[in-house]
């Protein structure tokens, strides 16, 4: 888990225009044989970037692989990003590949956590908002974007408008907090639950 | 204010409140080799112990061959990955099933049948399919590889309490219906996403009906509607089920256990933010012809075009996936040719799945054009399939018969599809690549599997009732 805060973020996106974009698709099961969590960015998005199983031939057609949304940290999707597997490695291939930020229609729960405990942010904006996006890069794949995770908003063309994110989930993300030591400060309080359960459990 | 089961099991497991999230403990934490090993690794770095070992079970299931009981048989990544499995659950005291041993098995099908599940408890594990406990009551669900090594440090997770859905299943299942049509059908109802931010509690007629492990194939799927976690309300059912298994409550115990769990219902008058209903008599045999369960129509029903759908991303989402499947707008699934048949996984590998089945091919021969593979979900459902002699009507009817794991249904092992092959499979996910890059799963339930593999295409299960 990181410990760097997010506090802002600019830069150039790759549009994924597509709904229900599933983990699965973001690492295929073939790369999560490792046993650590660095070196997933490679395979980011395999089957639909690759033409062959080896990595060798990059297909031209594929958003991530076109000259001008090269350097993009920024990820543009539609709904229900990131359903499917739990797997933590499509967050970590995310990351790895270079994307600080997700902004999507929506997002699938279990992946949105596991965005939050690496650092990457997850920003959901309105349908409408998204088509904007959208359209603002296919007219100008250079216009540089601005996630602001304080103010809770997105900055393109001049507009800025707002996400909505839990407290929570943006304070951790802005200090970059170790989650297990702050709960293991609480010892004594889970101690004293556990004492209370039932002997057969 | 009356009270839903998933109220019920939430407030009786918050230890503390911090801000918007809750802490909660959980009560039972179940691993395995893919996500556990950073989990442990982080914890290694920090100098950090596993704080209830007794409360964790570790099993092999994703990464091993099914053809060969060599730790190595899948290459020396799996093996590293396995090996380091065996060894963090060494060193920190946890309990392992590994390759080989008689209760190794997925982790959603061995966990339930020794009992490790039961009804009021938090159940997690990094693994989606974790819903699948819900089935007992418990809740349960899937977390991340830092919310693994979280649990491991702690045995508490901070969560936020979700919404909550009741989803009714009036009236009895027609014959030939199963638990895996339900939730297909629940699933194109409500799509893939229907159920985002919920928590499912499934209730009605046709699931009370069912049986513990019908129950675990309903909240298994739960996750493909993009829910939390699923739930049924325990009862008798659920009780004589967990009666005598290795690691539920015997004696007093028993007594104080079961007189607690038959508090764990919804109370009259309790609200819900979302309810839907669905009447059993409606549900066909259910296919999928997409690239998310969502997409999913009844065997008797026309594959459906992209202008079928008003929304513009799911008619968009359509013509993708009937691309990507090699199908055409209007095509009876009945026409459609097979090459390769799997039964098992988390959501079908269970021994009533593996009857189904049976009964299915009894009568007939796999057709030439088909491989079709039986994978047990476990050493304890192989075991009880062999001495009914399942493993027999399989073979004979031309079916391989496996050592138990998860197989093809991700295929992170030797069972994979190439491009263009096309599956009926009784497992859960029919994305884009899942059982091999370019090849096209079709989601079914076992007793389709079946009639898929001797008929080499999608044969309606109802004609084959006697």
């Amino acid at each position: 888990m990181s410990e760097q805060g997010f506090i802002q973020h600019t830069g150039i996106a790759a549009p994924l225009d597509q709904a229900n974009v599933d983990t699965d698709q973001i690492i295929p099961k073939q790369f999560l044989t490792g046993v650590t969590r660095a070196g997933y960015g490679k395979h980011l998005f395999h089957d639909w970037r690759y033409l062959d199983l080896e990595e060798k031939e990059p297909n031209p057609e594929f958003s991530l692989n076109k000259p001008e949304h090269k350097g993009a940290s920024i990820l543009l999707a539609r709904e229900n990003f990131g359903c499917g597997s739990s797997r933590e490695h499509a967050p970590w291939a995310l990351a790895d590949f270079g994307f600080k930020t997700v902004i999507a229609t929506s997002f699938a729960d279990i992946f949105y956590g596991n965005c939050i405990n690496n650092q990457l942010v997850p920003v959901a904006l309105p349908s409408s908002e998204m088509d904007k996006l959208f359209t603002a890069v296919e007219d100008n794949p250079a216009i540089q974007i601005t996630v602001d995770l304080p103010a809770q908003t997105v900055t393109f063309d001049g507009v800025s408008v707002s996400f909505d994110i839990a407290e929570h989930h943006k304070n951790n993300l802005i200090k970059g907090l170790d989650a297990i030591g702050q709960t293991l400060e609480l010892t004594e309080t889970i101690k004293a639950f556990e004492a209370k359960q039932p002997a057969w459990l | 204010m009356a009270k839903t089961l998933y109220d019920k099991v939430w407030q009786a497991h918050i230890i503390d409140q911090l801000g918007e999230d809750s802490l909660i403990y959980i009560d039972r934490h179940l691993i395995h080799e893919v996500t556990s090993p950073q989990a442990f690794a982080g914890l290694n770095e920090k100098g950090r112990k596993v704080r209830r070992p007794d409360r964790t079970v570790g099993t092999m299931d994703h990464s091993i061959s099914t053809r060969s009981l060599a730790i190595d048989a899948c290459g020396p990544q799996n093996a590293l990955q396995l090996n380091t499995l065996a060894r963090n659950c060494e060193e920190h005291g946890i309990q392992l099933f590994p390759v080989g041993h008689q209760k190794q098995g997925i982790v959603h099908v061995m966990g339930p049948e020794l009992g490790l599940i039961q009804p009021g408890m938090t159940v997690v594990c990094g693994d989606s399919h974790t819903a699948t406990h819900g089935a007992f009551g418990a809740l349960a669900f899937g977390i991340g590889t830092s919310q693994v090594e979280h649990v491991l440090a702690t045995q508490t997770l901070k969560q936020s309490r979700a919404k909550s859905m009741l989803i009714n299943v009036n009236g009895k299942l027609p014959i030939g219906i199963t638990a895996k049509d339900i939730i297909l059908a629940i699933i194109g109802k409500i799509g893939h996403a229907g159920a985002t931010g919920h928590v499912i509690e499934y209730a009605g007629e046709a699931i009370r009906g069912l049986s513990m492990e019908e129950r675990m194939t309903v909240c298994n799927m739960s996750i493909e509607a993009g829910a939390k976690a699923g739930l049924v309300a325990p009862d008798e059912t659920t009780f004589a089920y967990l009666k005598d298994r290795e690691y539920a409550p015997k004696g007093k115990d028993w007594d104080d256990a079961v007189a607690y769990w038959k508090t764990l219902y919804t109370e009259e008058g309790a609200e819900f933010d979302t309810v839907v209903e669905l009447q059993a008599a409606d549900i066909a045999p259910q296919v999928t012809w997409g690239t998310n369960p969502g997409q999913v129509i009844g065997v008797d029903t026309p594959v459906p075009a992209p202008e079928d759908f008003s929304d513009p991303i799911e008619k968009e989402s359509a013509v993708k996936a009937l691309g990507y499947m090699g199908l055409k707008p209007g095509e009876k699934l009945a026409d459609v040719a097979v090459n390769h048949v799997f039964i098992g996984s988390c959501t079908n590998g269970r021994i009533e799945d593996l009857r189904a089945a049976a009964h299915i091919a009894k009568n007939g021969k796999v057709a030439d054009s088909v491989t079709a593979i039986v994978v047990p979900g476990s050493g304890n459902v192989k075991r009880q399939a062999e001495a009914e002699g399942l493993d027999k009507i399989f073979e004979e009817a031309g079916f391989e018969w496996r050592l138990p794991g998860c197989s093809m249904c991700l295929g992170m092992n030797d069972d994979k599809l190439v491009s263009g092959d096309r599956c009926a499979s009784t497992s859960n996910r029919n994305f884009e690549g899942r059982q091999g890059r370019g090849a096209r799963t079709h989601l079914v339930s076992p007793a389709m599997a079946a009639a898929a593999a001797i008929t080499g295409r999608f044969a309606d299960v109802r004609d084959f009732q006697e």
